[in-house]
């Protein structure tokens, strides 16, 4: 039988793992003018899954394929090309953040030897891939998880960065669906090649924006 | 003699062209980097060169090979295939510079165009690049690979400059690799996608309303102690560093002047014997 519950619990914004501190670039970009209505939400969510998402969604599904098949070797190669494909530092430090949160949430609800075998900060693509394996999801599950909690937890920063209403929020995130479908479809199909092959699309706004929110004193998200 | 006919013949759009130039420098006996093989390729020209203007860490260096890549034709056009490898020997030191621009443009029947650039960067060689812009213009379909592989001990510094289309024109179908690994390992890998084909960029998590984007990657083994500390020194630009000893300076702009003196910016921030 297919593993639904189990995804709903993966990708719950609810799942104590950190995600709530953090905007997902959304508020670097409202704070620099270059989010300042609605349009510009839906542009900056769609052009967010489409580079760092689709990425991120690869890096679970091929964590979340190596680990259904008791085979974390490639996991230091995953974690150096996923360092390859984030310039910024900020970004880097915010993915180990998330990731070790999310290791140490995972490991506690649902033990299972390989989270520790993911050492101390690891990137949160790689521990959602691996959480999905060890919950019995696919590596489609694994990305569509973590395309969803990184879309939605953007959209939820919307609400307290911007002056909007919530249900222009979710319409964009109901849009949005059958894009995440298909990311999730590609981030599938690229886990089964190499790990040099994954999908590196750059979002230069969103790394620059990044290392200017981390400089800044007054901020209500860490990313 | 470039003889259109004489390349894949049985593949690809009538008139398409398909070439591969191949570039190599080599560690002379005094010590001075000298070209091994320079075979250009219909539309890709290139030859011995002097320096265009200030160059980062082989400024005024008689010792150091140089090349310009000049364009032999229009192009590429939709159909295109080409092909440049380049081997930067042991020791030596290969300053590759561009003549112009390239101006990306549709062909016949909307067909892609391909360009492969591979670089080997061998032990304790130095590669110095910097690209002129690309401009994706209105209904072009390119696919851009940019491939670099460094020794452990290699140093490097590229540039490349990506245009959204010529002056007040919507840019075409582009996608842009840039892959950079050390002793095989990955160390920077971005892609860069606009046209009407993809979706997102116009967002400001990606290009925002900007029409150029570049970036800069300098790559130093003297840096695996401690790389550069990381600098948004423009709303639009900023210098990072990344896993391994190397940093990426990455901008967008309005327009190609505007980012051309971000990157530069960005460059001379590395301080010498980087700075121009």
């Amino acid at each position: 039988m297919e593993r639904q519950a189990a995804l709903l619990l993966l990708a719950d914004g609810r799942l104590p793992a950190g995600g709530y501190a953090h905007s997902g670039g959304l508020e670097p970009a409202v704070t620099a003018g270059f989010v300042a209505d609605m349009a510009g939400l839906e542009k900056f969510l769609i052009g967010r899954a489409e580079t760092t998402g689709l990425i991120a969604a690869a890096f679970a599904a091929t964590a979340c394929a190596r680990a259904a098949a008791d085979d974390l070797s490639d996991l230091e190669t995953l974690a150096v090309e996923l360092d390859a494909r984030t310039p910024s530092p900020e970004l880097r430090k915010v993915s180990r953040d998330l990731g070790r949160q999310l290791r140490r949430a995972m490991s506690s609800i649902h033990p299972h030897p390989f989270f520790a075998a993911l050492g101390t900060a690891p990137h949160q693509p790689i521990v959602m891939g691996v959480a999905a394996a060890v919950l019995g999801l696919g590596p489609r599950d694994a990305a569509l998880a973590i395309l969803h909690e990184n879309n939605s937890g953007a959209a939820a920063a919307a609400a307290k960065l911007m002056r909007v209403d919530p249900f222009d929020v979710h319409a964009i995130l109901a849009r949005m669906t059958t894009r995440l479908d298909a990311l999730a479809g590609r981030a599938a199909v690229a886990a089964e090649g190499a790990p040099a092959d994954l999908p590196s699309p750059g979002a230069p706004l969103s790394d620059i924006a990044a290392e200017h929110h981390r400089r800044r004193d007054v901020r209500l998200f860490a990313s | 003699m470039y003889d259109s006919s004489r390349h894949n013949p049985t593949h690809g759009p009538i008139g398409a062209m398909s070439a591969r130039a191949v570039l190599s420098s080599e560690l002379g006996p005094k010590g001075s980097s000298r070209i091994g093989t320079l075979r250009s390729d219909g539309p890709l020209v290139l030859r011995k060169s002097n320096p265009k203007g200030p160059e980062p860490l082989a400024h005024r260096r008689p010792d150091v090979a140089r090349v310009a890549l000049a364009a032999g034709t229009a192009g590429p056009l939709g159909g295109d295939d080409y092909a440049l490898d380049v081997l930067v020997g042991a020791g030596s030191t290969l300053v590759l510079q561009e003549v112009s621009a390239m101006l990306v443009l549709p062909g016949l029947g909307g067909a892609g165009s391909h360009m492969a650039i591979s670089v080997t960067v061998e032990a304790g060689a130095t590669f110095i690049w910097l690209a002129e812009p690309i401009i994706a213009a209105h209904r072009c379909n390119h696919r851009h690979d940019v491939r670099i592989a460094l020794a452990p001990d290699a140093r490097m510094i590229l540039r490349e400059e990506m245009l959204l289309g010529r002056h007040g024109e919507a840019a075409g179908d582009f996608a842009s690799r840039l892959r950079v690994t050390r002793g095989g390992a990955a160390l920077y890998d971005q892609q860069i996608n606009f046209g009407p084909g993809s979706d997102g960029w116009g967002g400001a998590a990606v290009l925002g309303k900007n029409r150029a984007v570049g970036s800069v990657i300098a790559v130093d083994p003297d840096w695996s102690d401690a790389v550069p500390a990381a600098l948004p020194y423009d709303t639009n630009a900023a210098l990072t560093p990344l896993a391994g000893p190397g940093v990426a300076i990455g901008a967008v702009a309005p327009h190609s002047l505007s980012l051309r003196h971000l990157l530069t910016r960005g460059i001379n921030e590395l301080g010498p014997p980087w700075a121009i």
